[in-house]
């Protein structure tokens, strides 16, 4: 193996581009979990996403509309689990493996046609003067808009959550649904705003691999993205700037992995594949191990069926 | 406005019909989509539901039902036992696969031998690879408190990553002209799991109709049987009355593992015949909605498992007579499913209309 041979400046701008379809969908994720609703559909929104988004995109020659068609397909996808679980009181966890499921079908339904297409080039942001800079420039500088989008995300979720009356109410609603309820929230209503953004990030998300990261159409192309992201949420203890951080670590690996496979590795590229996954369980190994889902920062009504009585 | 009313004990009419209702409307449903696709919705859903079973052909079809069925109840049946308990093990694809490959590689390591020990050999190691692969998020989860959904899923990844790395590697046929994939074990006298290849009936379906019965036996009669239900349905009244978490944890996802790697290494040594790279079919995924359509009982499960080859099989016809494409297929059981969950609301709940001024 000849590790000379991987630029590593080019690593560390492929990370990022890497870490954003989770990073996307991850801070989608971690705002429905404030709610206190667990949705294990990540990976079936996000797939529908990334078909809707390119055929969307193929369709009218726009990235910008694809992302915007993917953000929509992912939040009436949600909507789905939102009736399911909020409506017909119905288990979030079969409810989300209900969604991944339908989400996978639809998605290669809605893909055939669309197998071996490429779809428009999303361009890069050309900042003049940053981009210039030696080091840094292409590294941080040189992305297309989605990277700095889903970077402005995390900082908007978190002034939200933190700051406003809103992302008061919400987490309220995510910690104690009864006594929201009692002070007369909406909590059913504020779960499926929630819902829905997780949706739609989940959706963009998945838009970004057809778009930009692969970019093409293939069946079941997300290969368990959506679950990475909700072990994100899981490593990030539910706070958006950590979400950032796991997301680019993941991307790093992944992109780490892809380069040695590319250097010559004596190991299979099979073998090579496994490791984001494994090492996803291993993180959430540390992150869980000793300490109870209260001290690691989970909402306290997280995946709990709220019936209003009264 | 209408209204939700808890029912003090869920309905018993209700939690029978609703799966039946759940088919129906995935039927409606099913049908509408196949009208948008446009084809002919009546036909689509006669080829799918009547032909196989009674239609000209029938008699080629109804063995292949055995066949695609038998994994499906294998795996839901191990997969409600932990569904009951909260115990979410999502990964049986996973440990369908690692099951599958344990049993293959004793077998192809004994050919060309002939000998009646072969075939419970490979059976014993396709089970305790399912268990081991089980084993994993479930003692992760005991001692560390890891999430098992997360872990189990993950798993699923490693072992097609594990698979691929088989099928063109250590597993590869050295006859094989270079292609990736093992020997086929169904050439393989002694290390074939058919007993009646024209009747469909091979060992996993025996297996399948044990695992049906035991389950009920385990629910019914027995005292573990009784605490999977307490931990499911009142885990503070479950630890109370001693009902150990930690071994009802191990038990439930090694006992589904071992069930699922059971159904991978039968498939191998039948159905499949091979090592391939795309061995595995998704059928650790459908058994979820078989699960939950047999409302987590063996002899619904039986039923929802033979009602679910059934659209394998009619879909697999739809697909050559009327070009229906496979995806739709996936996209009627997933549909399936969701219908499922809504209108199980009608089994723990009222629906009032209320009169007057809402409050």
């Amino acid at each position: 193996m000849d590790l000379s041979s991987i630029n590593w400046l080019l690593l560390l701008a492929s990370l990022m581009v890497a870490a954003t379809p989770i990073l996307l969908a991850g801070i989608g994720e971690l705002v429905v979990e404030k709610a206190g609703v667990l949705n294990l559909g990540v990976e079936g929104m996000m797939i529908t996403g990334a078909i809707a988004g390119f055929a969307a995109a193929v369709e009218s020659g726009s990235p910008a509309l694809g992302f915007l068609g993917a953000a929509v397909a992912g939040a009436l996808l949600s909507m789905l689990f939102a009736v399911l679980t909020q409506f017909a009181l119905a288990n979030q966890v079969a409810s989300g493996l209900a969604l991944t499921l339908f989400g996978l079908g639809l998605s290669s339904l809605m893909g055939q046609s669309y197998v071996g297409l490429k779809p428009p080039s999303t361009p890069k942001l050309d900042l003049p003067l940053l981009s210039d800079i030696p080091v840094l420039g292409p590294v941080l500088f040189s992305h297309d808009l989605m990277v700095y989008f889903s970077i402005a995300l995390v900082a908007a979720t978190w002034a939200f959550l933190k700051y406003t009356r809103a992302g008061l109410t919400l987490r309220a609603v995510g910690e104690n649904h009864e006594a929201a309820h009692a002070l007369g929230y909406k909590v059913v209503a504020i779960r499926c705003a929630a819902i829905a953004f997780g949706g739609a990030c989940a959706g963009l998300g998945g838009a970004y691999l057809s778009l930009v990261r692969v970019p093409q159409w293939t069946e079941g192309m997300t290969s368990g993205a959506g679950w990475i992201a909700l072990a994100l949420v899981v490593f990030a203890s539910w706070k958006p700037w950590r979400v950032l951080i796991g997301a680019y670590l993941f991307g790093g690996i992944t992109v780490l992995q892809l380069n040695l496979q590319a250097a010559g590795l004596k190991v299979p590229v099979e073998y090579l594949s496994m490791s984001p996954y494994i090492i996803t369980i291993i993180v959430l190994v540390i992150m869980s191990s000793g300490r109870s889902r209260g001290a690691l920062g989970a909402p306290a009504s997280l995946g709990r069926t709220f019936h209003a009585t009264g | 406005m209408i209204r939700l009313e808890k029912r003090p004990n869920p309905s018993k009419a209700w939690s029978y019909s609703t799966p039946l209702l759940a088919v129906l409307l995935t039927m409606i449903f099913g049908g509408l989509l196949f009208a948008a696709l446009g084809k002919d919705p009546v036909a689509a859903i006669r080829t799918i539901f009547y032909d196989p079973l009674l239609g000209q052909h029938a008699f080629f079809y109804r063995p292949q039902l055995l066949v695609k069925a038998a994994p499906l109840i294998l795996i839901a049946i191990g997969l409600s036992l932990g569904f009951r308990a909260g115990i979410w093990n999502i990964g049986a694809e996973g440990q369908y696969i690692i099951g599958a490959l344990c049993g293959a590689g004793v077998g192809l390591a004994f050919y060309p031998t002939e000998s009646f020990i072969i075939f419970p050999l490979m059976v014993l190691a396709g089970a305790l690879g399912g268990w081991a692969w089980a084993m994993i998020p479930a003692v992760l989860k005991t001692r560390f408190g890891t999430n098992e959904i997360l872990v189990s899923l993950m798993l699923v990844y490693v072992a097609e990553n594990l698979l691929r790395g088989m099928a063109v590697g250590l597993m590869k046929n050295p006859e094989g002209f270079g292609f990736p994939g093992s020997r086929n074990l169904a050439q393989y006298p002694s290390a074939t799991s058919w007993i009646n290849q024209n009747a469909g009936l091979h060992w996993g379906v025996a297996f399948a109709l044990i695992a049906v019965i035991f389950a009920y036996i385990l629910l019914t009669r027995h005292m573990l049987g009784f605490n999977i239900r307490l931990a499911g349905q009142a885990p503070r009244a479950a630890r109370f009355s001693g009902v150990n978490p930690t071994r009802l944890v191990l038990f439930c996802l090694g006992t589904s593992g071992a069930l699922a790697g059971l159904a991978g290494l039968f498939e191998v040594a039948g159905p499949a015949g091979q090592i391939t790279t795309d061995f595995n079919v998704g059928y650790g995924f459908t058994a979820i909605i078989v699960a939950f359509l047999g409302r987590l009982h063996p002899f619904g499960i039986l039923l929802a498992g033979l009602l679910m080859a059934l659209t394998y099989i009619g879909g697999e016809i739809a697909q050559s007579q009327l070009q229906l494409p496979a995806a739709a297929i996936q996209l009627f059981q997933g549909m399936l499913l969701f219908f499922l969950l809504a209108v199980d609301l009608l089994t723990n709940y009222r629906i009032r209309l209320k009169q007057g001024a809402a409050a």
